[in-house]
C-alpha cells in the first residue's frame, strides 16, 4: 500500500506541471499555438457563448414560473403562449410536478411515494458505501423494499388500501430498475456460471438458449409477450397483476446481457486462478465466491454499469403495455389542453430526472473502479 | 524405477495414459515415489511433465492405468478429490497467487475454509511459514506489490499452509529473473531440509544435484531414465537425456 503512490502515471504528471505552469501558459501552448488555432479558437468561443448565452436567457432570464389560476382553479397560460419562443414555460412542472412524480396516486396520500422514493434513494446509498458491505446489507434490503411494498399498496397499518392501477410516476421507475437489477443481477452470475459449466451440458445448453433467446427478441416483444401473452397461457382464474409480468419481463431481460457481461469477466480470469483455487482444495462455489467472481466482476465495472444504465433507461418501455412509468406521466401531464404545447419544458424536465440518476451511476462506477484498484497495483 | 528410500509409498503411478484428443502425451508412465523422498523431473518442453504432475493432484484426468496417492486412488468420486487436494500442495511456475487479496489472506483463506481453522489461529499459522520464506513483513501487501521471488515464495508458504504431506513443484523458478531464483531455490532446500515429499519439475541441475534423491528424465510422455542425480547426468545411458544435457548445459 505504501508503495502504491511510486508509480505516477503519465498523465498526472502532465497535469501537475500544467497546474504548477498556470493557466495562462496552458493556453498560450495549446488555444493559441499557432495563427490558425487562434482563429480556431476565437470561433469555437463565440459560438460556445452565443449558444450558453441564448440558453440562460431562455431558461432563466425570460422564463416564466408561474402562471394566473382562474376561479375553477384552470391555469391560464396566455403569459406563457406570448413569451414561447423567447422564455420557457417552467410554469408547466410547478403545476404539475405531483402528477408527473407520483402518477395518480390519491392527492393526500401523496406523502406516501414521496417517502418511498427517498427510501429508494437512501437504499442506494446505503448500498454504494464499501464498509456496509455485509451479510446484513441483505436484510436491510429485504426490510427496506418489503416497507416500500406497504407504503405503496397499504391495507395495513391504518394505511388505506392503493391499488397499483392509481400508482405511477418516479416510484413506478424505481421499483422496476431496483427489483429489476436486484433479481437479475444475482440470475445473471448464475447464467454466466452455467454457460461455462463444461461438466453439465444440460445447464450449459439451457443457459446458452436462454440467453440467445432473450438477446434475439427486442424487449418490446418481451414485454408485450409479458403482458398480452402470458395470461393467454395461464389457467382462467389465475390473474398474475400487469406490473409483475412486466417486473419479470424486465428481469429476464436484462440477467441475458448481464450474463453476457459478466461471462466476458469470467473468461477474461488467467485459467491459473481456479487452478490455484482448485489445488488448495476450495470447492467450486467457494473458489467462485472467493477467488473468481471478485476478480471476474471487477473486470467487468464499466460495462456492467453501462448496462444497468440502459437498463434504467429501457423502463421507460412500460408505457406500451399501459403502465404509468415516469415517462408516461410526462405525456399524460402533456395531454392537459391549457399546457399542451410546452412538452419541451417537460421533457427537459424528465431529462434531468434520467441524467441525475444515470450521471450518479457513472460517477459511482468510477469512483468504485479507483477503490478497488488502488490497493493493488498490477 | 525403483524407490531409493525405502519407506511406504507415497505416490504411484501405473501404467497411467492421458491423451489430448488425438495427442498421446503420456505413455504407460510408471513411477513410486515413496514418503520424504524428493523427485527431481526434468526433459525437453511439451515432454508431458507438467501433464503428469498436474495427474497427481488431479488438476487433469488421466485415461487409463492408475494413480494412488497417499493411500488413496484417483477416481472421480469427489471426496478422494477433496482428500488429495487437501494432502498434496502445489506450486506454479507462474505464482497464481489471488490479486485481489493480502499475501496474509492468500495464505489464510484455505485453512479457514477447507480445513475450518479458526481465523486467528489460520493468521498465526500463516505468518509462522512467511516467517520460514523470509517475508512476514509483507503480510498486510497485495501480490502485485511484490517482486516475482517474493511472490514465489508466498506461494509456497500459501500452500505449506495447508500443512501438505507432499509438495508438486511446477518450474517454480521458470518465470523469474536470474537474480531472484537463487531465494526461491533456498526456500525450497529449506524445505527439503524438513523431510516434505517433494516432485519438482525443474532444470536447475545444482539443485536437482544437492536436494533430489532422484532425477526422471522424461521425453515426449515417457519416462526415458531415472536414478540418483549425479548418476544420472554423469553416465546419460540413451541419446535423447545425452542430447538434452548438451542443450541444457549450453544454455547455462
Ligand atoms: N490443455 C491441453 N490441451 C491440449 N494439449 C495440451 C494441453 N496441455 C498440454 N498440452 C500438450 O501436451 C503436451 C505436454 O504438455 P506439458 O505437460 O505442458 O509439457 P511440459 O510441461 O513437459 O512442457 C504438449 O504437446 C502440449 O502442447
Ligand atoms: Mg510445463
Amino acid at each position: 500500500m505504501s508503495d502504491a503512490g511510486i508509480h505516477v502515471p503519465t498523465a498526472a504528471r502532465t497535469q501537475t506541471v500544467v497546474a504548477s505552469a498556470g493557466l495562462v501558459a496552458w493556453a498560450r501552448l495549446n488555444l493559441f499555438g499557432s495563427w490558425w488555432s487562434t482563429a480556431v479558437t476565437l470561433l469555437l468561443g463565440y459560438i460556445i457563448l452565443r449558444v450558453v448565452a441564448g440558453v440562460v436567457e431562455w431558461g432563466l432570464i425570460h422564463a416564466i414560473w408561474t402562471v394566473p389560476y382562474s376561479a375553477t382553479g384552470i391555469a391560464d397560460t396566455a403569459i406563457c403562449q406570448v413569451a414561447k419562443g423567447t422564455g420557457a414555460c417552467w410554469a408547466v412542472l410547478t403545476d404539475k410536478y405531483r402528477l408527473i412524480l407520483f402518477g395518480r396516486y390519491p392527492y393526500a396520500e401523496q406523502w406516501r411515494p414521496a417517502i418511498v422514493v427517498l427510501l429508494f434513494i437512501g437504499l442506494y446509498i446505503v448500498s454504494g458505501m464499501r464498509r456496509f458491505w455485509r451479510k446484513e446489507l441483505l436484510v436491510v434490503w429485504v426490510v427496506v423494499l418489503a416497507a416500500i411494498g406497504i407504503l405503496m399498496g397499504g391495507g395495513v397499518f391504518g394505511l388505506s388500501d392503493i391499488t397499483e392501477d392509481y400508482w405511477g410516476g418516479l416510484p413506478i421507475t424505481l421499483i422496476l430498475a431496483t427489483f429489476g437489477a436486484a433479481f437479475s443481477f444475482p440470475l445473471a452470475v448464475l447464467v454466466a456460471l452455467g454457460r461455462r459449466a463444461t461438466k453439465l451440458p444440460a445447464v450449459k445448453l439451457l443457459c446458452v438458449l436462454y440467453v440467445e433467446i432473450i438477446r434475439g427478441v427486442p424487449l418490446i416483444a418481451v414485454l408485450f409477450m409479458a403482458s398480452v401473452m402470458f395470461p393467454l397461457f395461464m389457467p382462467a382464474g389465475i390473474n398474475v397483476d400487469k406490473l409483475l409480468r412486466a417486473q419479470i419481463a424486465f428481469i429476464l431481460f436484462a440477467g441475458a446481457y448481464l450474463a453476457e457481461v459478466i461471462r466476458g469477466g469470467l473468461q477474461a480470469l488467467p485459467a491459473g486462478q481456479a487452478e490455484a483455487a482448485d489445488a488448495l482444495g476450495l470447492s467450486y462455489w467457494k473458489k467462485t465466491a472467493f477467488i473468481i467472481l471478485p476478480q471476474a466482476l471487477r473486470l467487468v465495472i464499466p460495462p456492467l454499469v453501462n448496462t444497468f444504465i440502459g437498463f434504467f433507461k429501457d423502463t421507460s418501455l412500460v408505457l406500451i403495455i399501459g403502465i404509468f412509468d415516469l415517462l408516461t406521466m410526462g405525456k399524460v401531464a402533456l395531454s392537459d389542453p391549457p399546457w399542451q404545447s410546452f412538452s419541451t419544458e417537460v421533457y427537459l424536465g424528465l431529462a434531468a430526472v434520467y441524467i441525475a440518476f444515470c450521471f450518479a451511476m457513472s460517477k459511482y462506477s468510477r469512483s468504485l473502479e479507483r477503490d478497488l484498484n488502488r490497493a493493488r497495483d498490477r | 524405477m525403483d524407490a531409493v528410500l525405502s519407506g511406504p509409498p507415497a505416490i504411484v503411478l501405473d501404467k497411467v495414459n492421458k491423451w489430448y484428443g488425438a495427442l498421446h502425451v503420456l505413455r504407460d508412465v510408471s513411477l513410486t515415489v515413496t514418503e520424504k523422498e524428493r523427485v527431481v523431473v526434468c526433459g525437453p518442453s511439451g515432454s508431458g511433465k507438467s501433464t503428469m504432475i498436474r495427474c497427481i493432484n488431479r488438476l487433469e484426468t488421466h485415461q487409463e492405468g492408475r494413480i494412488i496417492v497417499d493411500g488413496t486412488e484417483l477416481t472421480d468420486d469427489l471426496r478422494t478429490l477433496d482428500t488429495i487436494r487437501r494432502d498434496v500442495g502445489m506450486v506454479f511456475q507462474s505464482f497464481n497467487l489471488f490479486p485481489h487479496l493480502t499475501i496474509l489472506e492468500n495464505c489464510t483463506l484455505a485453512p479457514i475454509w477447507v480445513r475450518k481453522m479458526p481465523k486467528a489461529e489460520a493468521e498465526a499459522l500463516a505468518m509462522s511459514y512467511l516467517e520460514r520464506v523470509k517475508i512476514p513483513e509483507q503480510a498486510k501487501k497485495y501480490p502485485g506489490q511484490l517482486s516475482g521471488g517474493q511472490q514465489q515464495r508466498v506461494a509456497i508458504a500459501r500452500a505449506l499452509c495447508m500443512q501438505p504431506k507432499i509438495m508438486l513443484f511446477d518450474e517454480p523458478t521458470s518465470a523469474l529473473d536470474p537474480e531472484m531464483i537463487k531465494e526461491v531455490l533456498d526456500t525450497m532446500i529449506g524445505l527439503a531440509d524438513t523431510g516434505m515429499t517433494m516432485v519438482c519439475v525443474t532444470h536447475e541441475m545444482g539443485f536437482a544435484r544437492q536436494v533430489a534423491h532422484r532425477v526422471v528424465f522424461m521425453d515426449m510422455g515417457e519416462i526415458v531414465e531415472s536414478g540418483p542425480p549425479g548418476e544420472l547426468f554423469e553416465n546419460p545411458k540413451t541419446d535423447r537425456l545425452k542430447l538434452f544435457l548438451s542443450q541444457i548445459l549450453r544454455g547455462h
